[in-house]
Order: C-alpha cells, then sequence, then structure tokens
C-alpha cells in the first residue's frame, strides 16, 4: 500500500518532466515525420544546452524571487544588458585584464540587485514596482553607454570560458572517449553519494526509501546522464558552459533545500507572519532573494556576451519573462512558498525544447510566441487545478 | 425568527432559537463569546444564506429567504459589524454609498450622493464634511458613519453588533442615545453587547442566549433589569470534570511585567494596553480572562518581541532581572514562546509539511553551519508528533491537510520544540473538538510539572477556571483584578469586568 502511494506520489511529483518527455518524443515524431532531420541529433542536443544557458542560470534566482511570495523581478533582461555593455566596455574598448572586468561586472550585478532588494525589503515598495522601473532604468543606462552601438569581438581567453568544449581540440575518437568518461565518472559519483547517503541514514536509524526505489531512481538519473554524454561526445564535447549550468543548479538547489536560509525563503513566501513570529528577519531574506538575482542577471550577462560574441543594446529583451515562465512552467506556486530549483530548471528546459523543435520544423516565429503563451497558461492552469482537486480529496 | 438551527462541522451553533422583535423597540441580546448571538444575526441577515440553517424568519409578517446580504439589506434589515467594514482611504460619502451607489452604473451622480452623506451626518449629529477621509476621523466617529450609512439604505431593521466595545464612554453614550432617538423616529433596533449597564439604559426586551439556546427574555415593563439577573443568565453552565488534575509545585517568579502600556499601530493615541502589571511563577498556569478586544492578544503580542502596537513603555523581568525584548528572536532567545491564537494567519504555514513548521522557530537545532540536516528534522518532528498524538499520515504532510486540533499540535509542538520556559498559550483550544482540548490541557499540566512557566489566555471562562492556578482579569485595556483559584467563579470575573466597564474613568 504504501509502495503504491508513493509510486503514485512520484509521478504527481515529476509531471511536468513526464510532459517534458512526451514533448520531446511528440517533437521527434513530428520532426521525422516531416523528413527536417532529428531533434535528438548531436549537434542538436549541445546547441539547445547553450542556446537555454541564460535561462536556466536567470531561473535559479527568479525562483528564489518567486519563493518569497509570487513576487517577481522584471528587470533581469535589463540587467543583462547593462552588465554585458559594462563587462563589453570594459574587456573590449578598454582592453582590461578579463579577470578583473567580469569581477567588476558581477559586482555591478550585485551592486544592482541591493540597491533594488533595499528599496523592496526596507521600504517596502512592492517589487513588481521597483523592477518595472529597473527594467527602463537599467535599459536606458545600458543604451548611454553603448551610445547605441555594438561592441565586439570579445577575445578569445574570454570566450573560451563560456562557448568552447572539452576537451578541446582533438581528433574525434578521443573527443568521444573523454565525454563518455566523464559521463561514466559523473554517474559513478552519483551512485556512490546515494549510496554513502544511505548508509549513514541506516547508521543513524532513520527511515530509508524503499530499495527498488532507490535503484529504479539511479538507473533512470544515469541513463538521463549517459544518454545526453553520448550525444555530446559525437558532437564536439563537453560545453565548458554546461559545466556552469551543472554548478549554478547544484549550488541553488541546495541551497533551497538544505540551509537554513534557503528554508527561510520558503517561510517568508508560505506565511509572512508566522516567519517573522518564529524570528526570522523576513526583510533581510527579501533583500538577499533579489541581490542575489541581480548577480545571477550579471553571470548571465557574461554568458550571453560571450554567446553572442558581441555586447548590443537590445540584449536579453524578454529575458526576465523566459525564466518567470520557466519558473512557473515548473510548478512554483504563484503565490509563493513552493517550487523548487529543479522543477524550474526543467521549466527552462521545457520552453527550450518548445523553441527548438518549432524552429526545426520551421514554425513561424510569431506563431511560436503564441504557442509559447498557450503552453504557459495551460501548465500553471493544471497546476492550480490538480492542487484543487487534491484539496476535494 | 422561528426554530432557527444553525450548525457548522461538529458544532450545533444555535439549536431551534426562538426571537421575537416588536417593531419600534431596542431589542438587546446578551451572552458570553461564542454564545451564538453573532451567529444568530448573520442568519437574519443573509450571510449564511437560506438552506444553510434550518428554520424561518418572518419580517412584517412575510416569509423571508434570504441568500444573500443585498437580499435582507433590500427589505431593510442592516447589520453593522463589530469589525467597521469602511474602507479608509475613500471618503466619508464614497463608503457611504458602497454598493449602493446614487446615479446610474456608469454614472454615479456624485453630487447627490455627497449632499444626501451631507445631510445623513447631521443626522447622526456629526459636523465632518461627508468628503474627508476615512482614515481621518476616529473610531467613535466612524460607528456613525456607519450609521449613517445604514440609513443611507432605508433601514427599519437595524442591528448593531458590539457597537460600543471600541468606544471610551462619552461616545459610547451619545452612540445610545442617537439609538433612543431614531427609536422615537419609528426604528426597531437589535443591540448585541456584553456591557449590561449599556443594556439596562437603552434595551426595551433583553434576550440572554447561552450555548446556541435561548435562556429567557427580559422584559422592561414587567421586570426590572438587574445585573445579577442578566449574569446569572448569560453564565448558568456547570463545570463539568473537564479539565484533567496536575501535581506541580509552584516556584519563584520567573518573568514580570512593570507598566506596560502598549498603542494601537493604526489608531493614533488609543491604549490597548494601560498600565499593565502583572507576574508568572515557575511550574504555574496563569489565565488571562477577558472578552474579546479586552487587549489581551495584543498585551501577549507586544511582549513577544514588540510584534504588535507602537510606543510600548514599561518593563519586563525575566528572574528578577530586567531584560528588553525587542524583537522577536530576542525573545526566542530569553526562552519565551508565543503560541498564536491565529494558527492558520499567523501560526502555521499551511503549504509546508509539519516537519518543516515544527523546526521553525528554531532551525539551529537541527542545523550546524546553516545546513540543515533534514533527516535529524523527520526525526524530531516524529518525536513531537508522537508525544503530543498527533493524527497525520506522516510528518511529511502538510500541515494544510490537518484538522484544527491537529493543526494546534502543530503549532505547539513548534513552540515546545524552541525550548522554552514561558509560554504563552493564545486561546490554544479555540475551534477545536472536546477530545482535542482536552489532550491540549494534558500537553500544559506536562508542560508545567516539568517547571516551565504558562500564561494561558482564553475566552471561555469555563476553561480558564479549570486550568489556572491564578487568573487576572483584564478589560478595555487593563488589568482590573488578581484572584485566585478559590476565589475565581464565572460570576466573579463577570462582575470584575462589568464594574470596570461601568466607567470609573
Amino acid at each position: 500500500m504504501a509502495h503504491t502511494l508513493g509510486v503514485k506520489n512520484t509521478l504527481k511529483k515529476n509531471t511536468m518532466l513526464i510532459a517534458l518527455v512526451v514533448v520531446m518524443f511528440l517533437f521527434q515524431f513530428l520532426i521525422v515525420s516531416f523528413n527536417k532531420g532529428s531533434l535528438f541529433n548531436p549537434a542538436n542536443i549541445s546547441n539547445i544546452i547553450s542556446q537555454n544557458a541564460y535561462v536556466v542560470i536567470l531561473a535559479s534566482g527568479m525562483l528564489l524571487c518567486i519563493l518569497t511570495g509570487g513576487n517577481i523581478d522584471l528587470s533581469v533582461g535589463s540587467i543583462v544588458s547593462l552588465v554585458g555593455a559594462i563587462a563589453g566596455t570594459m574587456i573590449v574598448t578598454m582592453g582590461m585584464n578579463i579577470y578583473v572586468g567580469m569581477a567588476i561586472a558581477l559586482l555591478c550585478g550585485i551592486a544592482i540587485g541591493a540597491w533594488q532588494g533595499f528599496w523592496i525589503a526596507y521600504i517596502r515598495i512592492p517589487p513588481f514596482i521597483v523592477t518595472l522601473a529597473g527594467m527602463l532604468l537599467w535599459r536606458g543606462l545600458a543604451m548611454t553607454i553603448l551610445n547605441g552601438l555594438t561592441i565586439s569581438p570579445f577575445p578569445d581567453n574570454y570566450l573560451k570560458y563560456f562557448t568552447s568544449y572539452l576537451p578541446g581540440d582533438a581528433n574525434a575518437t578521443t573527443i568521444f572517449n573523454i565525454t563518455m568518461i566523464v559521463s561514466f565518472v559523473v554517474c559513478g559519483l552519483f551512485i556512490v553519494l546515494q549510496i554513502l547517503d544511505r548508509i549513514t541514514k541506516k547508521k543513524k536509524g532513520y527511515d530509508v526509501e524503499p530499495m527498488v526505489f532507490m535503484i529504479i531512481k539511479v538507473v533512470i538519473i544515469s541513463v538521463v546522464v549517459l544518454l545526453i554524454g553520448w550525444f555530446l561526445a559525437q558532437h564536439k564535447g563537453i560545453p565548458v558552459v554546461l559545466i556552469l549550468l551543472t554548478v549554478i543548479v547544484l549550488v541553488y538547489s541546495y541551497f533551497t533545500k538544505k540551509t537554513v536560509p534557503g528554508r527561510h525563503l520558503y517561510a517568508l513566501g508560505g506565511n509572512e507572519k508566522a516567519a517573522k513570529l518564529s524570528g526570522i528577519d523576513t526583510n533581510k531574506v527579501l533583500f538577499f532573494a533579489y541581490t542575489n538575482m541581480g548577480f545571477l542577471s550579471a553571470v548571465a550577462a557574461l554568458a550571453s556576451i560571450a554567446r553572442f560574441n558581441s555586447a548590443f543594446p537590445a540584449a536579453g529583451t524578454n529575458y526576465e519573462l523566459d525564466a518567470i515562465g520557466s519558473c512557473f512552467i515548473g510548478g512554483a506556486s504563484a503565490y509563493g512558498g513552493t517550487g523548487t530549483v529543479g522543477g524550474a530548471i526543467v521549466g527552462a528546459i521545457f520552453m527550450g525544447v518548445l523553441n527548438n523543435g518549432m524552429s526545426i520544423l520551421g514554425i513561424d516565429a510569431n506563431w511560436q510566441k503564441s504557442v509559447k503563451g498557450i503552453v504557459l497558461l495551460a501548465a500553471v492552469v493544471f497546476d492550480i487545478l490538480s492542487k484543487k482537486r487534491a484539496k476535494a480529496k | 425568527m422561528r426554530n432557527i438551527t444553525k450548525t457548522f462541522p461538529g458544532v450545533v451553533a444555535l439549536d431551534s432559537v426562538n426571537l421575537e422583535i416588536t417593531e419600534g423597540e431596542i431589542h438587546a441580546l446578551v451572552g458570553e463569546n461564542g454564545a451564538g448571538k453573532s451567529t444568530l444575526m448573520n442568519v437574519l441577515s443573509g450571510i449564511y444564506p437560506f438552506g444553510e440553517y434550518t428554520g424561518e424568519i418572518l419580517f412584517e409578517d412575510k416569509l423571508c429567504k434570504f441568500n444573500h446580504i443585498k437580499d435582507s439589506e433590500n427589505k431593510g434589515i442592516v447589520i453593522i459589524h463589530q469589525e467597521l467594514a469602511l474602507v479608509p482611504y475613500l471618503s466619508i460619502g464614497e463608503n457611504m454609498f458602497l454598493g449602493n451607489e446614487r446615479g446610474s452604473y456608469l454614472n454615479i451622480d456624485w453630487d447627490e450622493a455627497y449632499t444626501k452623506a451631507d445631510s445623513l451626518l447631521k443626522m447622526v449629529g456629526l459636523k465632518e464634511s461627508s468628503r474627508m477621509l476615512i482614515k481621518d476621523i476616529g473610531v467613535g466617529k466612524q460607528q456613525l458613519v456607519e450609521i449613517a450609512k445604514a440609513l443611507a439604505k432605508n433601514v427599519k431593521l437595524l442591528i448593531l453588533d458590539e457597537p460600543t466595545a471600541s468606544l471610551n464612554e462619552t461616545d459610547s453614550r451619545k452612540l445610545l442615545d442617537l439609538l433612543l432617538e431614531f427609536k422615537k423616529q419609528g426604528m426597531t433596533s437589535i443591540i448585541i453587547s456584553h456591557k449590561i449597564n449599556e443594556v439596562s439604559y437603552v434595551a426595551d426586551r433583553i434576550t440572554i442566549i447561552r450555548d446556541g439556546a435561548v435562556i429567557k427574555t427580559l422584559d422592561k415593563r414587567t421586570d426590572t433589569f438587574t445585573d445579577d439577573d442578566i449574569i446569572s443568565g448569560m453564565v448558568g453552565r456547570s463545570l463539568v470534570d473537564r479539565f484533567p488534575k496536575r501535581n506541580h509545585t509552584i516556584g519563584d517568579v520567573t518573568f514580570e511585567v512593570k507598566n506596560w502600556t502598549v498603542y494601537h499601530p493604526i489608531f493614533e493615541g488609543r491604549k490597548v494596553c494601560d498600565n499593565v502589571s502583572f507576574n508568572l511563577r515557575k511550574g504555574e498556569v496563569v489565565g488571562i480572562s477577558g472578552l474579546m478586544g479586552a487587549g489581551r492578544t495584543e498585551l501577549a503580542m507586544s511582549l513577544f518581541g514588540k510584534s504588535y502596537g507602537v510606543d510600548i513603555s514599561g518593563e519586563t523581568y525575566i528572574n528578577g532581572q530586567l531584560v528588553h525584548l525587542n524583537s522577536v528572536k530576542q525573545a526566542i532567545a530569553h526562552k519565551i514562546a508565543y503560541v498564536t491564537e491565529d494558527r492558520k494567519g499567523n501560526g502555521l504555514i499551511l503549504s509546508t509539511p509539519i516537519c518543516e513548521n515544527t523546526t521553525m522557530a528554531r532551525m539551529s537545532k537541527i542545523s550546524k553551519f546553516n545546513i540543515l540536516d533534514r533527516d535529524l528534522e523527520v526525526q524530531v518532528a516524529e518525536e513531537f508528533a508522537a508525544k503530543l498524538n498527533t493524527k497525520c499520515t506522516s510528518v511529511m504532510q502538510n500541515t494544510g491537510n490537518l484538522s484544527g486540533g491537529n493543526q494546534q499540535k502543530v503549532l505547539l509542538a513548534k513552540w515546545m520544540f524552541a525550548d522554552p520556559e514561558i509560554l504563552i498559550l493564545d486561546e490554544p483550544t479555540r475551534g477545536i473538538d472536546v477530545g482535542a482540548k482536552y489532550e491540549i490541557y494534558c500537553i500544559i499540566n506536562q508542560l508545567v510539572e516539568e517547571g516551565k512557566t504558562v500564561l494561558f489566555i482564553s475566552s471561555e471562562m469555563p476553561e480558564i477556571l479549570g486550568i489556572s492556578d491564578r487568573i487576572y482579569v483584564m478589560n478595555e485595556g487593563k488589568m482590573v483584578a488578581e484572584l485566585d483559584q478559590k476565589n475565581a467563579t464565572q460570576e466573579a470575573i463577570m462582575t470584575h469586568i462589568l464594574q470596570s466597564g461601568k466607567g470609573v474613568e
């Protein structure tokens, strides 16, 4: 009985993941039947990853803001543009050392986030208004700095940190072998960590999930990792940006799940009064969420100027909407208090696959937007309806 | 109203109540908190629609089936709630015609509205312009605006739910005189009140309600109203042995409050706690009794890290030492816990599991360098669930899916996990069934046997008498009496409240 409940719950928790797989195969079916190649083409998989890097980075930060009570940050696209402009000016125009340039760019992001966080958390101006103002302000500053022009190209030693592939220049066989070895090592590491966790839990006398569950989980995740590795191995190897993404996702996932300040985010969004009466400094939590958003926007800016190999005034347009959409598709509540980094990432990949699949099919760009809009609404409607039904039971 | 019965899940709030109001009279409804007065009036005004209760409502000899508050207002029945329903940032005139706008749907005639509003304000004795904002006038005047608003709806039967609860003596008197004035003009009104002196002053007939049933109706022409009659009618309930016994020893004073004064955060200059002093001893359960709005919750929250009120003055001592509790964090660090009366609004995070709620007030106990040990968290939550007999499928269940009694246990667990020495329990048994109440009393006994101190706030008198070693009586922001367990009776408490309310001001 407990096991069947477990299966049901696991499925329920991962509905978006299942939807993602379904959508992927649907596109694959359509693409193949229209004879337009394949979604699961090694080059395309690699492409999806580098195309959507910015969404994943921004969605991780946006989730923290949304957790605090459904608060969104509308300014991230403009921050990406501004920080990109600053970095471009420093690195390309002024020829500054790239490490110093990157550090200053990140500091600028933190400062911008702190500025917005201050108004939101301590003066309690609604985030919507503060970030709307920021959206105009930062975009305006970016245009002023760039004077309406594009800065390019960036030096290779900068680009290599975001757009190159590991192991780099080598023949196809070496790339394949090394990529596969890395994939196996990642899988092995994952399995070892799972087993170690299980052992410590047992030692301390805590409940552990059924063995079967753990094996299924480990097998599925390992297969996915190996598959992605196999695809990447056939193209150019592991994109450097994928490593950056993995680090960000792991760090923020851990932060929200397993740390005290992470828990505070959920408490604030779930019930601010209760959080306050439990001795949580809710202002500080809110301030942190927005400062962090500024920081991650700067990271996304560094990645995106590398991807386009230029800093231009219109950079980052609509990025905020992609990030917000990913979080909501990934099951974050529009009222705050629920949502996971993992969910937001699934949402981001979902949007990415949608974009990519439609592009391959040659669907008109205007139609693509409409489809994305419908999908976003459908995801949130589905989420709310299923929660309502759960309550009725 | 005939044979009105209204049930809420698990509780019969009204049991075959009959109430007859004669045209042109002022009829008073009195009774303890939770006796069913407000429920009865909500049935009459259509807040609980036809079909949710049984029985009949006859108004001017016609059977009424109100589905909506608008239906009863169309008949001329208007209710003014205790919590004023005025929008602070709209003008007096806009408030008076809210939902009842002058002119047409797409074209409000503001000239007519404000002219009408001004003349109605004159009728209730207000000289303010109807263009002033509600937030700029005092509570007493706001109450009068409510009445003027009712007049704008061509009221025939006016229901006032505790109209003077937040008013001072002069304003109360003004309002009561106004009611008498309207009576001369033929208006009928029902007034719900705790204050016996006001009721005897203004009412033609008094109906006493207790436990959802009418006890008796007194008539001014045939009976004389005496405080004793009314009090014994309101209280007259035998104390059943619903409270577990405990063995404990009372020690020294652990917590002492001196000259504590708190001002209302919104209404400037209104004192919610006025020069309050009290003390708690180790291993003691001290009750604070009083009517709703007496300032008990406000007192507790202001003590708990100044979570309520402004311009707080006074001193707090723990074990004889002066302490400053300026934030909730400091209060928790000084081992004080405040278990809120509003478990859903202020206590629990309903969207998160039991285990996360349990540890929320003291996450340092389950973490190292801010890294949570989730397994340990689940383990301690399970321990508390077992200890308090919380019924749940697992500690991973969301607190929103638990029953009220079990939610209350999670809330208690949360604060017990914080290792407090002094627990302030604010209405810990509100809205939960008898069995769960007994369990909560047992937990309280266990806590004091362990040498903790419990400050127990409750509006239910039998409960407070049954559980407390000592009782403070609070009324209108002041401590008006301190009673030993031996001397404490419902009559004594009521008398203290009523005498203090009589206006020694």
